[in-house]
């Protein structure tokens, strides 16, 4: 055991946390503008409103991320037309390449959350808002949303959890985040365990920081 | 007392099984992504160099030989963690690692070098190479050597040097800095490969590339370092080197000088 690795590089691991830290983040946001619509829609009737949500939602779901991150971050390379339009100067990026993985991830998931949770309306206090003339849309304004969205918070919490885990997987595209840093840390000393660890215990700072806060969001919104 | 002296004499037992202990199998861990010298085949068994050498020294010895393939960046944890007792993985011979790690005599010896699309401008200058992104593979003695002489290129770190090709032929890299064999094995050799070359001089500074490639061992390993440094010997004197030499290379392998 050598913490003076851990000591002597921590800037290193800074940088990564910060990296980590923006990246789920600004994933996590666009990846909200994706799943709240795509949720109140993938209850819609129509299918041609449906069916791309609902293949969009499949696709995420049902592949792993990292398989994601690869067609997104390798696979776009080999497209010729792709690498020669202005969306190569976004692609060529390893942080926007894993950004667009992780948003389309996230959103995806999150969405089912908000599918889930509209679905499970209760029934009187739809009925009320129509007895009191509201339109649909003041109907889901008013009431869908602002109720569904207080019940989505336990399982949203969950899920930027699995996310600030999942982008562990960044590293493998170059990006240094704290995963990434750990592994220059450990290529450069060969001490695993110190590396390693350190990054575990950043990641465990970062979750339980997302558990303290939504736990004073639950309380505060239960109270309202 | 007598329970105790029994311990002491069995730990003493032990010590000496292990101080004396007859090699009769050698594990050897190999990376399989570093074409020419470690490489895998569809059928998932491991060829090239590194592994020809590996079966000509345990024939050499006498002893079984076994092949474990492990990733790069975790190939020195994993000798100590007893994975495997020996990697033969064009695994340089540096003072970093061989705080963790002693080394046989080293087997061959290749410079380094750059590799950039054609027509591509170079300057070995920390002011050129400032902003110019450069890939390397992860842990190696090139990510040393670029981290230390161009802490303000962009350095981009992969898992295998396969991986850095691909970003090169993706346009995302300027340059790649790799064993200067591997880079005409693996890059220049393959599809696509007459659009790139070598870029600047040959690179092979002891203080970041060391004295050559060697087979790293446990530091407690001592029997097995001499058995193997008098195979290297052997195999070196009785042409069986230089017949594996020229099944994969047109040059000299084993001295620094070309």
């Amino acid at each position: 055991m050598d913490l003076s690795i851990i000591v002597n590089q921590y800037s290193l691991y800074l940088n990564g946390l910060w990296t980590t830290i923006w990246l789920v983040a600004l994933s996590l946001l666009l990846g909200l503008f994706i799943a709240v619509p795509a949720g109140i829609l993938r209850s819609s009737n129509n299918w041609f409103v449906k069916g791309p949500i609902w293949f969009y939602m499949y696709f995420f779901r049902g592949t792993p991320l990292l398989i994601q991150l690869f067609i997104i971050y390798y696979g776009s390379a080999q497209f010729d037309a792709l690498r020669e339009s202005w969306l190569w100067e976004y692609f060529q990026e390893a942080w926007f390449c894993a950004l667009l993985a992780f948003t389309l991830n996230t959103g995806a998931y999150t969405a089912e959350i908000v599918r889930g949770v509209i679905g499970t309306m209760d029934k009187g206090e739809l009925e009320a808002a129509k007895a009191y003339g509201m339109s649909a849309w003041q109907t889901l304004r008013r009431i869908t949303l602002p109720n569904s969205l207080r019940r989505a918070l336990p399982a949203y919490s969950n899920e930027i959890i699995f996310m600030i885990h999942g982008s562990a997987i960044a590293g493998v595209v170059t990006i240094v985040d704290i995963t990434g840093a750990a592994r220059v840390v450990n290529a450069r000393y060969y001490a695993p365990f110190e590396a390693y660890f350190a990054a575990g215990l950043l990641y465990m700072c970062l979750t339980f920081s997302v558990i303290y806060l939504f736990k004073k969001l639950e309380a505060s919104y239960l109270q309202q | 007392m007598k329970k105790i002296s029994l311990l002491i004499a069995l730990f003493a037992l032990s010590f000496n099984a292990a101080q004396a202990k007859e090699w009769k199998h050698i594990r050897f861990g190999v990376e399989g992504a570093y074409p020419p010298f470690s490489k895998t085949e569809a059928d998932g068994s491991v060829t090239g160099f590194d592994i020809d050498i590996a079966n000509a020294l345990c024939a050499e010895m006498e002893v079984k030989c076994t092949l474990v393939k492990q990733d790069w960046d975790g190939i020195i944890p994993a000798l100590l963690g007893r994975k495997f007792d020996a990697i033969i993985a064009t695994m340089d011979i540096t003072e970093e690692r061989k705080k963790k790690v002693a080394f046989s005599d080293k087997y061959q010896h290749i410079p380094a070098r750059f590799v950039a699309l054609k027509g591509t401008d170079f300057q070995p200058t920390k002011e050129f190479m400032a902003g110019k992104s450069v890939g390397v593979q992860r842990a190696t003695t090139m990510d040393l050597y670029i981290s230390d002489n161009y802490p303000n290129a962009k350095i981009k770190r992969y898992g295998s040097a396969d991986e850095a090709y691909l970003d090169l032929k993706a346009g995302r890299l300027d340059y790649v800095m790799a064993d200067s064999a591997a880079i005409a094995d693996g890059l220049l050799a393959k599809e696509d490969g007459d659009k790139y070359e070598f870029i600047g001089p040959k690179l092979n500074d002891p203080k970041w590339f060391g004295e050559g490639a060697g087979i790293a061992l446990r530091k407690q390993d001592k029997a097995l370092k001499v058995k193997l440094d008098s195979a290297i010997a052997a195999i070196r004197a009785d042409g069986t080197y230089k017949t594996i030499q020229d099944k994969y290379f047109t040059f000299d392998v084993y001295g620094a000088a070309q």
